[in-house]
């Protein structure tokens, strides 16, 4: 990556995201997860742990991560839209750059990130999503990988929607691969993605009850029966968090 | 009769004669309501013929039929359903139906520690099971950190173990991918050769699919004395095969009718559609993460990138048949790099505490270590204990890794909460990806190359539906 690219003048480079504490998705307490039926004695009860996901990093990022930020934010002032306002906030984690954009603004940086010609990022790699249902307003994520052929670069975008209005926008505009992509997100986690030319289930039956891989949508299976013992399913076990 | 078979039982319609319990009233393709609409459940296809050509005398006849094609077909590849729009022999739309085979890979993942995990991830796409054990295991290395700790012994055991597992992917690929065109020696060739590779799998990893044996940290145990004589007797073997199989297909007539021209994607239609593998490297593009993207140590490797300029699925065969080549010479360069050492990572925290052996009384846990825990340290009894109970604990956080598999990139997007499973593990699989370019390489075309198109795509219905 040591491409001479002409420096640009300082000044105009876009201002850093504010700096962001960590963010909160869970807080667990005690030792083991499950549905508490089973007692716990191992002494830690009382147990409080918040599971904090990274925040925004501080710059530079290294490597080619302050590159493609400064070409996204420059693109995306160009095209009159504040990087403030599109990047809630960037994260650099284990080498992989992330950049979390609110929802409204996602096909128009997807589209940056196509287009530019510095940044290039031709194929996209699919849609994933998380459920985080104790991150209050954030509980429906997603992550979409992006890779750039031409740079050979990777960079990841991702978004967020809150469980009482699961909207996402659709980037089938865009890129037409996450069709499909879309179409198992909206299946396993009930994300709409407005805008999708056909958005139905794709893995589950068309008339499945509820979305798999919420958090609240139990794993199913039944209970092992032994002589005199009964082993709980897997979902219903106590285990370690 | 067939047809009798289908009638049900309890009288009154079945009374009547050729009643079809599915035939509804008004049913799908009846929009213009003048439309005969003749729904096929078993029965002689001739007097169905007879019954369209009598319905549509003296009109000229439309010859638009939508055909399913599976989920139950020998030539989808597991359990794929075509729904083919047809005129005539022509395909004029073809969409996919999926999801016959989801089993909740990503959802059971959920509920098991992160080395378990390998077990369920080998499962997914049942040909390249060794690709996603090293996706899943590197993903979650990434997630710890550790990926500087692996020991070199146990990334060149994963690369060797891939590009084994590379050449019976594709050798499964040629096989069914002649077999539905009617190339049975291609097929029997294939699977031929596939089985050499399972018997190498099955001596180092003790099974021929489904093997678990990449685990994070490292490998799940060294390789068995006399593997590398096995792979070197496979390596001198495998050049010869491959002439067998090119020598049938390469310049043959038919084959060559069958597969030119037929499933053509250029590379805009690749990009637009996120295609990898194969399909991408005919448009002549050299993309290969094991090239730019290098993991395992595949920087280390002297391998070409093959391409094809043709966009076919002849150009696909040919790039498979390259690639096998490739992978050899990869293979060859891994026994010379296998240095003695360890398998499994140093950090004790992470590392499963016991490698195996083979003992009297067969394969377990090896003697010197049952000594150790149980008759000379306490605290080695208690971290074994804790290890494989409760597992280890992933610092919080995502990672996304992608890997080429044989048939694209393979991506693993892995979410920790900081616990000892994981909160999300979700497959990239390429097959999935790859099968949405069905209908831009088929329709058109006529009805037997959809099936070579298809079969060019190389989709196996465990990894798509996961």
């Amino acid at each position: 990556m040591s491409q001479n690219l002409p420096e640009k003048a300082g000044p105009e480079l876009p201002q850093p995201l504010a700096e962001q504490a960590a963010e909160v998705v869970a807080v667990r307490r005690g030792m083991f997860g499950g549905n508490g039926t089973s007692g716990d004695t191992s002494g830690y009860g009382r147990l409080v742990r918040t599971i904090e996901f990274p925040g925004q990093s501080p710059r530079p990022y290294g490597g080619y991560f302050d590159e493609v930020e400064n070409e996204l934010f420059g693109a995306l002032e160009e095209r009159d839209l504040a990087p403030e306002r599109a990047i809630e906030k960037v994260v650099v984690h284990r080498d992989q750059l992330t950049f979390h954009v609110r929802r409204e603004h996602l096909v128009a940086v997807a589209k940056t990130m196509r287009d530019d010609p510095a940044l290039r990022f031709e194929l996209c790699l699919g849609v994933s999503g998380v459920h985080f249902p104790d991150d209050a307003g954030r509980e429906l994520q997603i992550l979409v990988p992006l890779l750039s052929i031409t740079h050979n670069r990777r960079v990841h975008l991702a978004t967020s929607c809150p469980d009482e209005d699961p909207h996402l926008p659709s980037l089938t505009g865009v890129y037409p691969a996450t069709d499909w992509h879309e179409r198992e997100t909206w299946d396993m986690f009930g994300i709409v993605f407005d805008g999708h030319p056909a958005l139905t289930r794709i893995l589950m039956p068309d008339d499945w009850p509820g979305h798999p891989q919420r958090k609240d949508y139990p794993l199913g299976g039944i209970p092992v029966e032994f002589k005199g013992a009964q082993i709980p399913s897997p979902d219903q076990r106590r285990s370690y968090r | 009769m067939s047809v009798d078979l289908a009638q049900p039982v309890d009288g009154g319609a079945s009374d009547e004669p050729n009643f079809d319990p599915y035939a509804a009233a008004g049913g799908a393709g009846s929009e213009e309501g003048t439309d005969a609409v003749f729904t096929l459940t078993g029965g002689d296809w001739d007097e169905i013929a007879r019954e369209l050509a009598s319905a549509e005398e003296g009109e000229p006849v439309e010859e638009r039929i939508v055909v399913n094609m599976g989920p139950q077909h020998p030539s989808t590849h597991g359990v794929l359903r075509l729904v083919v729009e047809t005129e005539g022999e022509t395909v004029t739309e073809v969409r996919c139906g999926i999801g016959f085979l989801h089993t909740g890979i990503e959802k059971n993942l959920e509920y098991r520690n992160w080395t378990q995990g390998c077990t369920f991830v080998t499962r997914m796409d049942y040909t390249t099971p060794l690709f996603q054990e090293v996706a899943y295991c590197l993903a979650v290395e990434k997630l710890l950190g550790v990926e500087e700790q692996i020991p070199e012994r146990a990334s060149v055991i994963r690369v060797l173990l891939m590009e084994l597992n590379r050449i019976a992917s594709h050798m499964v690929c040629i096989a069914t991918g002649g077999m539905e065109m009617g190339a049975l020696s291609a097929m029997i060739f294939g699977f031929r050769e596939r089985e050499l590779v399972l018997d190498i799998f099955e001596m180092i990893t003790g099974l021929r699919m489904n093997h678990a044996f990449i685990r994070p940290g490292g490998v799940s145990q060294d390789l068995p004395p006399g593997a590398v004589d096995k792979i070197r007797e496979f390596l001198a073997l495998m050049p010869t095969r491959m002439k067998d199989i090119e020598a049938l297909c390469n310049e043959n007539p038919i084959f060559k009718g069958r597969t030119e021209g037929v499933g053509y994607l250029d590379l805009t239609g690749c990009m637009a559609l996120g295609i990898t593998g194969p399909p991408l490297r005919a448009t002549g593009l050299p993309h290969d993460l094991r090239k730019s993207q290098p993991y395992c140590g595949y920087e280390n490797y002297d391998f070409e990138v093959v391409t094809w300029d043709t966009s076919d699925s002849y150009g696909r065969y040919r790039i498979r048949m390259d690639e096998v080549r490739q992978s050899l010479r990869i293979i060859e360069q891994c026994l010379e790099k296998l240095k003695p050492g360890p398998v499994m990572i140093e950090d004790r925290k992470i590392a499963w505490p016991a490698q195996l052996a083979l003992g009297g009384d067969g394969m377990g846990n090896s003697l010197d270590h049952i000594r150790h825990i149980m008759g000379e340290s306490m605290e080695a009894l208690i971290h074994h204990f804790k290890l494989v109970t409760e597992g280890f604990h992933v610092p919080p956080g995502q990672v996304y890794v992608g890997i080429e598999s044989p048939k694209g990139e393979l991506g693993c997007h892995a979410v920790s909460d900081g616990g000892t499973r994981p909160y999300r593990v979700h497959f990239r699989d390429p097959s999935f990806n790859n099968l949405q370019a069905v209908s831009v390489m088929a329709e058109g075309g006529m009805i037997a190359d959809l099936i070579v198109a298809v079969a060019s795509l190389d989709p196996v219905m465990g990894g798509v539906d996961r």
